[in-house]
């Protein structure tokens, strides 16, 4: 019998990882979880537990990008670290065994850590058919999902697919596929994930956070963390500024693209997606999709592939949203700002001001209703806004502005015309 | 007489499952089924092209970015867009970076414990270990010290008890043959490889903004700026850091990945002589040095070789040739399921008739698969690395067959030792090394573009619907790690009326056809000794060596009544 377990950084100094490099990775944890330092040292003792939580990795109808994801844990030494911290008991695109010495590992988990293990499942379940569109070693998804998520101490839902069935689950669904959610109702403990794929930094987190609390981080009512889904992307864009001065990209690699404007005309969906992409990046970089060049696509929204859809339209011509009038109507009254004084000036402040209490604790306010509000304000200083016209008091601008401010609302003519609908 | 499934196979991408008849310890028969469907094609239909890849690129989270280019190409043939330099630099280092990333993470991840036995290594000295290491490579963390540190690690590890991932594998399996030495320098490679992964692929994050699932491709060039002297553009910076990453790709490539795969290689020459296959190769060519049209620039040449045929040059290949038979897949024809359909006029109709779950047996006599079974000029064909190292060999390009020509003489094997398990994994090593000396030159490439003030990185012309013909179609052919990709796309009135992707695994995993021809997996399974149908260790290592993705391979045609009037041949 082996002796005591080894604590987590006995382990990592065998193997050469100094207590300081194990603490600079709890900080890393606590920032990314927004705790304050205070919890830094309770997070490293969490750690240190020698009993490593055994995690049941589970895929179905999935393309493995959370799997890649989960592999690419970037900060130094994470990946080691989960690794060490977590027993992965089970895990198809890693496991040594394979067909039934895989599923005896299964069994062998499920049998060992009952209602002690945590469940992350990649990939949707499909429920058309009997289930036939997805089996493993004969058994459906569906049945996979029931047996191994309603006895686990959580289930942590990564990417969209597991979330609200992904793709697969786009119209017209093929195969009836479903997110967890829908596929084992009334799980207790059920975290989603969303992301296409979901960011491995709030994977991390979130089991950090269950070792350090031993409980599960707070969420929204859709079961999304709030630390990694709490806030706008638009919030917290490095482009917000262009934005709000009405600098925006109007054609790939033109001079507004390479200075980094903003790209909500060119279909961004970040006004409406929930991630903190913008502060986190991706791949242990500053790096992400919006700083790369290309909008958002709103990976980490509701059944995004249906209402985020197309990925070069903008906003608007999503349906249900009303944020046309009001986002080209503040580029344009910003424009005007410059030159148009207090009054519109006011405008831009109340904007911000009302846009920031958009915080964790009311998740589910989005831009449309912080437009809508913000709309209210431009309509009570600078009179009615109709859609294709610019505020009824139009600041004086020179030419160059005003023509800026026209492309903005000639091309919402040419939209509506249904140029690129 | 035994038969037994393997259901999952592990350490790929997806639900694999192989069905095998044992007569005194080999195979006699095989059967390689699908167990995962999703219908991409389906939920493409309707949508606006110009987002196809988006979704097109989920069809695979591990070969990430290969259907995103497959399918920007096929819309851009079907619109008749000639993208910008910048762009085609950028897809190509893009896409580079993808094969050395994929091939090390399927070496040491996926593929390794199928030759390496992890508890071995536990009684190794590490000093002999960095002799071993040292021997073949100069490698600088070759050190006792360094061994020392892997191997209690290992030591701690198993003594917790807790194996997790490693639990109920084949350790100490007859069939695993390297000294313990050997398997130290491979699991600590193992485990470098994984930090290494992680941070080369940062290269994907600086050009795409995200790996998996890059987000810079565009219809008509790539969304990622260049301009030397913005901050929010590929510009100096940008440049140096990717030069970097290629670096350290090349450097882990030649001085760990290479030297392993020689040192294991030799110790398991048998498998020189197995697991052959059909002996048809096929590879669509990739990489292009001009235009995107010109395929005589592309760098891996186009070509199909038939009956191991390597002594003449490859055939041309023309993608009319291409069919697929559904006679062993869940799916239905209108005119009967014994003839094949080319891509375009292909149909589908989800026809399940497996056993219903929970099943202990498919029934391998009907259908038993939800891939379809894709032919070339009617023939079985391997598509992959290997396929593509042959033709690149056959058509006498001069470093492919110093690479290749200098690996068999190390191995002390001919050519012929090619048609195997065992190379297909070393022509994965050696395609991996001529990418990674490839890759820094298509960066320097863009550099040059970039301080010549060439920054166009899109062509915008057909951007817009309204500058659409009312009908188009084009296909768009990529090489991708695990072999030939290919999307075909039909677009009405702005929208994407027909899609459909034929997929490297769908080629080698595919099921029986109508004459009962089995594919490449199948084919490649037979003779293979089992010492313990218990442990299946021999199977697991031929079905590797193809590097299996089955999210990729399972997809539905769904063409029915749509009549192609224009077939173009690239």
């Amino acid at each position: 019998m082996p002796a005591r377990p080894l604590t987590l950084e006995e382990r990592l100094s065998a193997r050469g990882i100094s207590r300081r490099q194990f603490l600079k990775f709890c900080g890393a944890m606590t920032a990314t979880l927004a705790l304050p330092s205070i919890f830094t040292p309770r997070i490293a003792r969490a750690m240190n537990t020698s009993e490593r939580l055994p995690v049941i990795w589970l895929e179905f109808q999935d393309c493995a990008g959370n799997t890649e994801s989960f592999l690419r844990a970037a900060s130094p030494g994470v990946a080691d670290i989960v690794l060490e911290q977590i027993s992965l008991e089970y895990h198809e695109t890693i496991m040594a065994p394979a067909g039934h010495r895989a599923e005896r590992s299964l069994d062998e988990a499920l049998e060992r850590h009952p209602g002690q293990y945590i469940a992350i499942v990649e990939g949707s379940i499909p429920t058309a058919a009997g289930g036939i569109y997805c089996t493993i070693n004969g058994h459906t998804a569906l049945s996979i999902a029931e047996r191994v998520c309603s006895n686990a101490l959580a289930t942590i839902a990564v990417g969209a697919c597991a979330w609200d069935g992904g793709w697969p689950g786009a119209d017209p669904n093929p195969t009836g596929a479903v997110g967890v959610r829908d596929a084992v109702p009334g799980l207790k403990n059920l975290i989603n994930m969303p992301g296409c794929p979901a960011n491995v930094v709030n994977i991390t987190a979130v089991i950090v956070h269950y070792l350090t609390f031993k409980q599960l981080p707070a969420t929204d009512e859709q079961g999304r963390p709030f630390f990694a889904y709490g806030q706008l992307i638009h919030n917290n864009c490095e482009r917000r500024g262009h934005f709000d001065a009405g600098r925006f990209v109007e054609s790939w690699g033109d001079e507004g693209h390479r200075l980094g404007w903003c790209l909500y005309k060119m279909g961004c969906k970040g006004p409406e997606t929930n991630s903190n992409c913008p502060s986190v990046g991706w791949n242990g970089t500053s790096y992400w999709p919006i700083g790369a060049g290309h909008g958002c696509v709103g990976c980490m929204s509701e059944r995004f592939w249906d209402k985020m859809a197309p990925v070069y339209g903008r906003l608007p011509n999503v349906e249900g949203f009303g944020v046309e009038a009001t986002a080209d109507t503040v580029g344009a009254v910003a424009v005007g700002a410059v030159v148009g004084g207090a009054t519109v000036h006011a405008v831009a402040s109340a904007l911000r001001a009302r846009s920031q209490p958009i915080t964790a604790h009311d998740g589910a306010e989005t831009l449309v209703e912080a437009a809508s509000r913000a709309m209210d304000v431009v309509e009570q200083i600078a009179g009615p806004v109709k859609p294709g016209e610019a505020p009824a008091t139009e600041p004086a601008t020179t030419e160059p502005e005003r023509a800026i401010a026209l492309g903005v609302l000639d091309e919402r003519e040419d939209r509506r015309n249904g140029d690129t609908q | 007489m035994a038969r037994i499934a393997i259901d999952p196979v592990t350490r790929i991408e997806g639900h694999l499952r192989v069905e095998v008849q044992i007569e005194k310890g080999r195979v006699v028969d095989a059967w390689s089924s699908s167990t995962m469907f999703r219908g991409m094609e389906i939920v493409l239909r309707g949508r606006d092209p110009r987002d196809a890849w988006v979704f097109a690129q989920r069809i695979c989270g591990v070969c990430t970015t290969v259907h995103a280019l497959a399918s920007v190409r096929a819309v851009e043939d079907a619109l008749g867009i000639q993208i910008p330099d910048n762009a085609r630099l950028m897809r190509n280092i893009i896409a580079g970076m993808q094969y050395i990333q994929d091939h090390v993470i399927h070496f040491y991840h996926l593929h390794a414990l199928d030759w390496v036995d992890i508890v071995s290594a536990l009684a190794a000295d590490p000093v002999k270990t960095a002799e071993l290491n040292q021997s073949i490579s100069d490698w600088p963390r070759a050190t006792p010290a360094y061994f020392k540190g892997v191997k209690d690690r290992i030591q701690k590890f198993v003594d917790s008890g807790q194996l997790g991932l490693f639990a109920n594998a084949y350790w100490g399996h007859p069939a695993y043959a390297l000294p313990p030495e050997a398997n130290l320098m491979a699991v600590a490679h193992y485990l470098e490889a994984l930090e290494w992964q992680k941070d080369v692929i940062k290269l994907h994050a600086i050009l795409g903004g995200k790996n998996p699932h890059p987000q810079t491709y565009l219809v008509g060039g790539m969304a990622a700026p260049v301009d030397p002297n913005a901050q929010q553009s590929i510009n100096t910076l940008r440049i140096a850091q990717l030069k970097a990453l290629a670096a350290e790709a090349s450097a882990f490539v030649s001085q760990v990945y290479l030297p392993d795969i020689l040192a294991i290689a030799g110790f398991y020459k048998e498998w020189a002589g197995l697991g052959a296959g059909v002996g048809n190769y096929l590879s669509y060519g990739d990489f292009p040095a001009a235009k995107n049209s010109n395929v005589a620039s592309y760098w891996l040449p186009r070509g199909v070789i038939f009956n191991k045929n390597i002594d003449q040059k490859p055939a041309p290949v023309s993608h009319e040739k291409v069919s697929e038979y559904v006679a062993h897949s869940w799916y239905r024809y209108a005119d009967g399921d014994q003839n094949p359909l080319h891509p375009w006029s292909g149909e589908t109709t989800p026809n399940y008739t497996g056993p219903q779950p929970p099943y202990e047996w498919l029934n391998t006599d009907s259908k038993y698969s939800w891939l379809k079974t894709p032919r070339y000029d009617d023939a079985p064909m391997e598509v992959g690395p290997l396929s593509r190292m042959l033709i690149g060999y056959a058509s006498g390009q001069q470093r492919t067959q110093e690479l290749i020509n200098g690996v068999l003489g190390q191995l002390g094997v001919g050519p012929a030792a090619l048609f195997s398990t065992l190379g297909r994994t070393a022509a994965r090593a050696v395609e991996t090394a001529l990418v990674a000396e490839q890759l820094p030159g298509w960066i320097d490439e863009l550099g040059a573009n970039m301080a010549s003030g060439q920054l166009t990185i899109h062509n915008s012309e057909k951007w817009s619907p309204a500058t659409w013909p009312a009908e188009a179609e084009g296909w768009g052919a990529v090489e991708a790690p695990r072999g030939s990709l290919g999307h075909w796309v039909r677009i009405k009135d702005g929208k994407i009326q027909n899609y459909q992707a034929v997929v490297p695994t769908t080629w080698n995993g595919s099921p029986r056809d109508a004459r009962d021809v089995r594919g490449p997996y199948e084919a490649a399974l037979i003779d293979t000794p089992v010492a313990d149908p218990d442990q299946p260790i021999e199977i697991l290592r031929t079905v590797h060596s193809f590097d299996p993705c089955m999210a990729c391979s399972v997809h539905l045609v769904d063409a029915r009544g749509v009549e192609m009037t224009r077939i173009k041949v690239q």
